[in-house]
């Protein structure tokens, strides 16, 4: 994986901190010595409407800017999504798919895709945030199915990111990557 | 910490080197995609982190008369703005540079209303590229970050505006690796700025300027302006390989233009700002294509480019903006540059209104670019 151009697509809705999610990915894997690209593609400014966000990380410098039409990685924060956007244009055999969804509602996918998981981040987020914000929460799924950040480097991107928001949310924002992440079975 | 790569989005690069680079005033009206760079600077601001004066101004139109006030008084001033903000702003634009005053600013390039768009392109800088402004194109954050600094430095030796063109989004909202050189470093190239005593507006020499100038004097005032632009090319080169030297950067280029590929190319892709990444990931492999990236615009490095160009045989001129009724600005700047000659040139539209510029699309155009006939200005990335 390592001299790979790993090609992450984060599905999500505006309002759920999908381009918050990009950005702790692409800094979590630039303390690990990675080049990283972070950038978002807004549609029209308001809560609720599809957005997608895209990382590119490599060990050799990233040149190239147009969006993510060939996913390595696949991050689908909100599971009504797979309804109304075509979230899987582009994907390989081997595209890493994460879902947030608590269990597998979806049979058909199965048989198409090698790499699927689903992780439950809303309930954890629930649990610790008291409201649907799935973004940091759905990471730690990330970190266990693609070993490709540190659960550690991950915290560091959440204490950075949120310094200025206080200990409260850094300590929450940890607690329920570290619970995603360990809840998180291949 | 000098010399240090962090991970930044585009605009926050923007505006730590802003504070690094120390202007005395910062006025600014929010608008999508530049807002971030701004709302930045408010907060260095406010956190105690910065010295200069902010100023949250009404309109755009207002912003400009502040730092357009703030740089006749004789102080180093900033501001920055995107497409409706700059098109607000286009009458102290123009008065800026008539009064030779050395503001720089940023454009974080939109497109225009209407209908309303707050994605990327470059309608917006076009409309005022005859101003008398210097302008930069930057295709990364970090070469953004660098020409601001150079920016500082060509407008205050030159009294010579200078606006620093960034893709909107596509830099202004991207995170990736940058180095911010210290205010340590940068005052090694760029001293604090001290005007000459008639070079700025003093109540103890009470003088005027830019007020009426008669058929008898404007002439020469626009002819004066002209030739001190086109004369800044060769300043630009010099400060530009300096400030390279100086920040240790490997960047090869004259600080005009910067041409890489093969030494005779079949055919050159011409562009400006943040698509050149995407063309040179798409050639990386091509042995018979070259890029000319443009970095900076105005004045127009004919020589140069046409010394480029001149080795080819297909010239494709790919740009995010149109001459609506004639052709791509660029375009038709690089046919001025090239008389007499025998080159099939055309001219490629893309990514109006933020449309992806996807590698399939350079492609397209490196192949199309080369058919005996065919259409000489195209749009290419029709859905």
């Amino acid at each position: 994986m390592k001299n790979k151009l790993e090609q992450i697509r984060i599905h999500g809705r505006g309002g759920q901190g999908v381009v918050t999610a990009t950005e702790l990915i692409a800094l979590a894997a630039f303390y690990e010595g990675y080049e990283a690209q972070a950038f978002p593609n807004f549609g029209v400014e308001r809560t609720g409407a599809p957005i997608q966000s895209f990382v590119r990380l490599s060990h050799q410098a990233i040149t190239t800017r147009e969006q993510i039409y060939q996913p390595s990685i696949l991050i689908i924060q909100d599971a009504t999504l797979l309804e109304s956007v075509d979230v899987f244009a582009g994907r390989t055999p081997e595209t890493i798919i994460i879902i947030n969804a608590p269990e597998n509602k979806w049979p058909e996918l199965k048989k198409k895709f090698k790499y699927l998981y689903f992780t439950a981040a809303t309930e954890i987020a629930m649990e610790i945030f008291g409201k649907n914000i799935v973004n940091t929460t759905i990471l730690g799924a990330f970190a266990k199915y693609t070993g490709l950040v540190s659960l550690e480097s991950l915290k560091k991107a959440i204490t950075e990111k949120f310094k200025e928001k206080g200990q409260e949310i850094i300590k929450k924002n940890i607690l329920a990557i570290t619970k995603n992440y360990e809840s998180a079975n291949h | 910490m000098e010399n240090k790569k962090q991970l930044l989005e585009g605009s926050q690069a923007i505006a730590a080197v802003i504070k690094n680079i120390k202007p005395a005033v910062i006025s600014a009206y929010p608008i999508t995609p530049q807002t971030h760079i701004v709302e930045k600077l408010a907060k260095l601001k406010a956190d105690g982190e910065a010295d200069y004066e902010y100023l949250r101004a009404e309109s755009e139109f207002a912003a400009a008369s502040i730092i357009l006030g703030a740089s006749a008084t004789g102080v180093r001033s900033y501001s920055a703005t995107s497409s409706q903000g700059l098109l607000l702003m286009t009458e102290v634009i123009f008065n800026i540079a008539g009064l030779r005053l050395p503001v720089v600013m940023t454009c974080a390039n939109r497109a225009i209303s209407a209908p309303i768009n707050i994605w990327n392109d470059h309608s917006d800088v076009m409309t005022i590229r005859d101003a008398g402004w210097i302008h930069f194109f930057a295709d990364s954050n970090q070469e953004a970050v660098d020409l601001h600094i150079l920016a500082y430095k060509i407008a205050e030796q030159l009294r010579l505006p200078v606006m620093v063109n960034v893709d909107g989004f596509i830099l202004t909202h991207a995170f990736e690796p940058v180095i911010i050189p210290s205010s340590k470093i940068i005052k090694k190239f760029l001293p604090n700025y001290a005007p000459k005593a008639d070079q700025f507006l003093n109540p103890k020499k009470p003088m005027t300027f830019g007020i009426f100038a008669t058929p008898a004097d404007y002439f020469e005032t626009r002819e004066n302006l002209h030739h001190d632009l086109t004369a800044s090319l060769t300043i630009i080169k010099k400060e530009y390989k300096d400030l390279m030297h100086l920040l240790g950067r490997k960047n090869k280029d004259s600080g005009l233009v910067e041409y890489s590929g093969p030494k005779k190319p079949e055919t050159i892709l011409v562009a400006m700002g943040s698509v050149i990444g995407t063309i040179r990931e798409t050639l990386k492999n091509d042995q018979r294509t070259g890029l000319l990236k443009i970095k900076t615009y105005r004045p127009f490095p004919a020589k140069e480019v046409s010394q480029i160009l001149l080795t080819a045989k297909n010239i494709a001129v790919i740009e995010k903006a149109i001459s609506l009724g004639q052709a791509g600005p660029l375009f038709s700047d690089i046919q001025a540059s090239l008389p007499n000659n025998q080159l099939n040139i055309k001219n490629y539209i893309v990514g109006l209104g933020g449309r992806d510029i996807t590698q399939k699309m350079i492609r397209e155009i490196v192949t199309d670019v080369k058919k005996k006939n065919g259409q000489k200005i195209k749009f290419i990335g029709k859905i």
